[in-house]
């Protein structure tokens, strides 16, 4: 499928993904960093998708649901390197007239993407969608979504982690960012979500902790055993522990890099730490 | 005048729920969504008979319309139905990412619209739905007036590529329209050509509308009596074709006077035609309880209240 090894993926993409803030000026680089091996993992080793026969609709293959859509660095540069799109069209990320908006649309038709997200707490709805439709279509592929931990806080999300678990959409494999981080602090300071493991377990979920969220053969073996556990009558969250700004050290494990862009001078500190494994956009 | 009669009251909840059963046989790519009020909305034929293509969320409305946008995906048309108010005003945020800016095809079916409800009140008469639904770029809006046009309605949405919000309501109302007919998406029905004053109703006042231009003929004041089901897209073409015999306008709706198709229309007279126009709406403020009709009456959405609107806008003119 690919000639190029999968570990050449996250440097790549964490180089990207602080250029492209860079460059725009704005964008969302934490949680896009801490996020690169979930990304390379999920699109280039787990999902059953092809990119050249990308279509709106999702019929007959494995779907994404960006659900915190905010981290679009990190979305838009993996569907690019996976060949959604040419990578060259990473340079008019967040610009006038560019199908890369701030948060991800459909409106501009940019390839890879199936729905908007942004106003946070929806793609786990959407997701039940798409799995239950898939169900309808007899269609045993997967549905995978994303979420911030902050994200939980949002109640619609319990309306589908309980639908989900009631309903048993054995189909659907959840995964939460869980970094801490959120924009006001660390989300067991500004809305602790408690005992999250517990919490799924008592929705009827089945859940898989990846401990080593930032470790690429982690994460790979961590989605290998969520979809084992799929068509077992429970839906599947993943708890991904990563760190925000992962890669970078100035960045690792500070919140406040939640929505900021880099300066020209951070841009040059970044870069030094992140080989240029494949070709920059 | 034209005639009009019926033999039966019947609610437009009923047509749509009638449609959807019929849907449901043409079309296996038909799913329907509600969120605990299957016997309200009138789903309980289409669950019985398709029992895999219905879905109860319970009371999730938010879930219900991200799930819908989700069907969409795997080809499916869901046809998501609750009261309106908790399929707009509580869902808007949904409504405008997951379904209108993304260009999905889902069809928002909105019962127990405007005052009509009555006992229950303010909290659950939606008098704001359409103007919100009017703002959602690429959203389709209509209001249906019968039984019949609501199933015609129904069933047209079903062809329809994109995001419809549909309402109708509760109460049993007379169904003059003809059964089986043909519903244009955007293509206002003329119910009687005149040429002193544009009556443009919608919804449940299309009928108290009839009323009033019969009381009015009979006073030898000839109405152009039109219905638009359709508030987006507006059928500008037939408006102006009507405005321009009448210069003056009166328009009638169970909604507030804002956001609604009086508001709709007005904006097109002052870019096109500026004409007196008088609007038969609520005034901007909440409902209360009390019998649909009791409501409808205090707030002048009725026959003697379209009467009056048309003698205030023969004086402007």
């Amino acid at each position: 499928m690919h000639n190029t090894t999968i570990e050449k993926y996250p440097p790549q993409i964490r180089r990207d993904i602080v250029r492209m803030v860079h460059d725009a000026q704005s964008g969302h680089p934490g949680g896009s960093l801490g996020t690169v091996e979930f990304f390379t993992a999920l699109f280039f080793k787990i999902m059953d998708i092809d990119p050249g026969k990308f279509s709106v609709k999702s019929t007959g293959e494995d779907t994404f649901i960006l659900s915190n859509g905010h981290i679009t660095p990190v979305y838009y540069s993996t569907l690019a390197r996976r060949g959604y799109f040419d990578i060259r069209e990473l340079a008019t990320f967040r610009r006038f007239g560019t199908r890369l908006q701030g948060h991800p649309s459909v409106h501009d038709g940019l390839p890879g993407v199936r729905i908007a997200s942004g106003s946070l707490g929806q793609g786990l709805s959407v997701a039940l969608g798409v799995a239950q439709g898939k169900k309808l279509n007899n269609d045993t592929h997967l549905v995978y979504t994303l979420h911030g931990d902050g994200e939980l806080q949002e109640g619609q999300i319990w309306e589908a982690v309980l639908y989900a678990g009631a309903k048993g959409i054995d189909n659907l494999i959840a995964t939460v960012d869980y970094n801490n981080a959120q924009i006001d602090g660390k989300v067991d300071d500004v809305l602790s979500l408690g005992n999250l493991k517990a919490k799924f377990e008592a929705f009827n979920w089945k859940v898989v902790e990846i401990k080593e969220g930032n470790n690429l053969q982690a994460v790979i073996e961590g989605l290998y055993q969520a979809k084992s556990l799929t068509g077992k009558g429970k839906p599947v969250a993943v708890l991904l522990h990563t760190l925000m700004g992962y890669g970078v050290d100035f960045m690792q494990g500070d919140y406040r890099w939640h929505g900021k862009p880099l300066n020209d001078e951070q841009l040059e500190k970044a870069l030094v730490q992140l080989p240029e494994t494949l070709q920059d956009y | 005048m034209k005639k009009y009669t019926y033999t039966e009251k019947k609610d437009t909840r009923s047509g749509f729920g009638d449609a959807l059963t019929i849907l449901g046989r043409q079309n296996e790519n038909v799913v329907a969504l509600t969120a605990d009020v299957a016997g309200s909305v009138k789903m309980t034929d289409f669950a019985k008979e398709f029992p895999g293509r219905f879905f109860d969320t319970g009371i999730q409305e938010a879930n219900m319309i991200g799930m819908a946008a989700g069907f969409t995906l795997e080809g499916k048309i869901p046809f998501a139905a609750t009261f309106a108010e908790f399929i707009s005003g509580r869902v808007y945020d949904q409504i405008r990412q997951a379904v209108a800016y993304s260009e999905k095809n889902v069809k928002i079916c909105a019962s127990h619209s405007g005052l009509t409800v009555g006992e229950d009140g303010a909290t659950h008469q939606a008098l704001e739905d359409l103007g919100m639904m009017k703002m959602l770029p690429g959203m389709t809006v209509i209001n249906t007036c019968d039984y019949n046009q609501t199933k015609a309605a129904t069933l047209a949405i079903a062809e329809h590529p994109g995001p419809v919000y549909l309402r109708f309501g509760r109460p049993k109302v007379p169904n003059f329209t003809p059964a089986n007919q043909n519903f244009e998406i955007g293509k206002a029905v003329i119910l009687n050509e005149g040429k002193d004053v544009s009556i443009f109703a919608t919804g449940h006042l299309v009928w108290p509308a009839i009323e009033a231009a019969e009381k009015l003929e009979a006073e030898g004041i000839s109405v152009d009596l039109i219905n638009i089901h359709t508030i987006k897209p507006l059928d500008e073409e037939t408006i102006l074709n009507s405005v321009k015999k009448t210069g003056a306008v009166v328009t009638c709706e169970e909604h507030n006077r804002f956001g609604g198709v009086g508001e709709s229309i007005a904006a097109l007279l002052t870019n096109k035609l500026p004409t007196p126009q008088e609007f038969v709406a609520v005034n901007d403020r909440f409902g209360e309880s009390g019998t649909g009709n009791e409501l409808m009456h205090k707030y002048g959405l009725d026959t003697e209240g379209i009467y009056k609107a048309v003698k205030r806008v023969l004086n402007k003119k």
